[in-house]
């Protein structure tokens, strides 16, 4: 035996030690230190325990294709996401939905319809130009529109799938989700009109907290006195904003998969967030829709002619009427302007 | 009945890829689609291991709780199928997939996608067993033929197991009795809620 040979198999000797000791030593590196080592020969358990540590529960590791997404291998995420749409989501869009269906139908029979106590005037007043109610029904027909398609792909599986018949349900449902995809953008639209149009009639002032005290003269029959908007419509307003807002954000995050989000959790709870937001939105809008049509005489005309009575008007928006009426409007008139008829 | 299901040993698999060729050319998988891979994980480092991986048919798969136009169904052999006549591609599948296993192809502008793919077990789809509709929608079905998926039969190294969960369960855990080590059953605990000793 030469020497190079001897050289080497002590070499051996002693790598196989060192490998054997740090093999030995792993249980306690892991118990010890925060940035565990990677176990040499654990079991599936510790390794995937230790491999969880460094994402977020997800097992990621390297693949050779160009699909990077499969690089995942597990993601037990998975079995929750199942787990919150067949409960939490489902529990949610019904309490929701149907709350409020519930809510109206009970303040509908036992109240109904908020009358104009002092009759109709006869004479008009302009509450809306022609563009707020352009944005109002672009935001409005999208939105029912998406609603349906949406709320499709919760409920359709349980309430129209046994009426159709699976081939039907799913030409129905491919159509409604091609339809929901496009819709999102007359909707993002029709909401940043909104956005703009009706902002500044929309910001809370002391009016909205004494019509919140009074309950927006809901209950009862105090008629609390509001501007253009009341404190019910200023939520309207927001909700719409931010809601509408957080439903087109995760829409086109949604429409795009894996390309703004690049996470299978982000992704996940996009889906979740985007469900939740659309079944609450869905809830106020029903109440919105009730009040706007058979809840409140008088109403439906704002947003259809752009034009009100002049008696519903001051019923419910006198501060408004009053500011249009007696308009103390020399701040803002030009100088040298003259009023009409002067001449 | 059997209960189907995969096992890959990931103290055997050395990362070929014959698994993923072998699907491919078995079900003339299309471009950009696979239906298995092999997953290298802890990569040039200590513990380093490869796993194939594809559908894991899961015992209550969250793919069929999630779906909404209820596409999938499972066999008596315990394999979860769907059909491409009712999938309408809208992706859920794949958030609720533990396993990654759902593929869509590309189609049209946006995110759109087509029908889900996904790995059969060799087991085509609802048509009738190896008729020329369905293997252009499923691929080839082995199953019918009374030969195991592909993949597993093609593994060099017998690291991909296929076959009856018991069976091969039992196969499994011999190999880690007789060497003295096994990383475990990957993806069992979160697939069938069961795992392998090893």
């Amino acid at each position: 035996m030469n020497r190079f040979t001897l050289t080497l198999r002590t070499a051996l000797a002693v790598f196989a030690i060192c490998l054997g000791a740090a093999t030995l030593s792993v249980p306690n590196a892991v118990a010890q230190s925060a940035q565990p080592v990677a176990p040499a020969a654990a079991h599936e358990e510790v390794l995937f325990r230790y491999l969880q540590m460094q994402g977020s529960g997800t097992v990621v590791g390297r693949v050779t294709i160009p699909d990077q997404k499969a690089a995942t291998l597990i993601q037990p995420g998975g079995r929750e996401f199942q787990e919150t749409w067949r409960g939490p989501m489902k529990w949610i869009a019904a309490a929701s939905i149907i709350g409020m269906l519930v809510l109206v139908g009970v303040f509908y029979t036992v109240k109904g319809p908020i009358r104009t106590t002092s009759g109709y005037a006869g004479r008009l007043i302009k509450r809306f130009r022609s563009i707020d109610v352009f944005a109002h029904w672009l935001t409005a027909a999208s939105f029912v529109l998406l609603a349906i398609t949406g709320l499709n792909i919760t409920f359709g599986r349980y309430l129209l799938l046994p009426l159709l018949g699976p081939e039907a349900f799913t030409a129905w449902s491919e159509a409604a989700k091609v339809a929901h995809n496009f819709l999102g953008f007359p909707f993002t639209l029709g909401v940043l009109l909104m956005f703009v149009l009706f902002l500044k009639d929309n910001i809370f002032d002391k009016t909205d907290l004494r019509w919140f005290a009074q309950g927006g003269g809901m209950i009862g029959h105090a008629h609390p006195p509001a501007r253009k908007f009341n404190g019910g419509q200023k939520i309207v307003y927001w909700a719409t904003v931010f809601g509408g807002g957080a439903l087109a954000v995760t829409g086109f995050i949604l429409m795009f998969p894996f390309q703004i989000v690049t996470s299978i959790d982000g992704m996940q709870l996009t889906a979740q967030l985007h469900g939740i937001i659309a079944f609450l939105m869905i809830a106020l809008i029903i109440g919105h829709i009730y009040l706007g049509s058979i809840g409140m005489e008088g109403a439906f005309s704002a947003m259809w002619s752009g034009k009100v009575d002049l008696n519903w008007a001051k019923e419910h928006h006198p501060l408004w009427v009053e500011e249009i009426m007696n308009p103390t409007r020399k701040d803002t008139l030009p100088a040298g302007a003259k009023g009409a008829g002067a001449d | 009945m059997a209960r189907m299901k995969f096992l890959c040993d990931a103290d055997r698999c050395i990362e070929c890829n014959a698994c993923v060729t072998a699907c491919k050319n078995e079900h003339e998988v299309p471009w950009g689609i696979n239906r298995r891979r092999v997953v290298t994980i802890n990569d040039g480092k200590p513990g380093e291991r490869s796993i194939s991986m594809a559908c894991m048919h899961c015992t209550d798969a969250p793919c069929a709780a999630v779906c909404p136009v209820d596409c999938f169904y499972t066999t008596a052999d315990g394999v979860v199928l769907h059909s491409k006549d009712l999938c309408i591609g809208c992706g859920y599948c794949f958030y609720a997939c533990p396993f990654g296993a759902p593929q869509y192809p590309r189609l049209g502008n946006f995110g759109s996608r087509g029908k889900m793919d996904k790995c059969t077990y060799c087991a085509g789809g609802p048509e009738a067993d190896n008729t020329p509709a369905e293997y252009a929608k499923y691929g080839s079905n082995r199953l019918a033929e009374g030969k195991l998926p592909a993949c597993a039969e093609m593994c060099s190294t017998k690291a991909l197991l296929a076959g009856d969960g018991d069976i091969i369960a039992q196969i499994y855990a011999e190999r880690v009795s007789t060497r003295g080590y096994g990383s475990g059953a990957w993806g069992w605990r979160t697939a069938y809620k069961d795992m392998v000793s090893g």
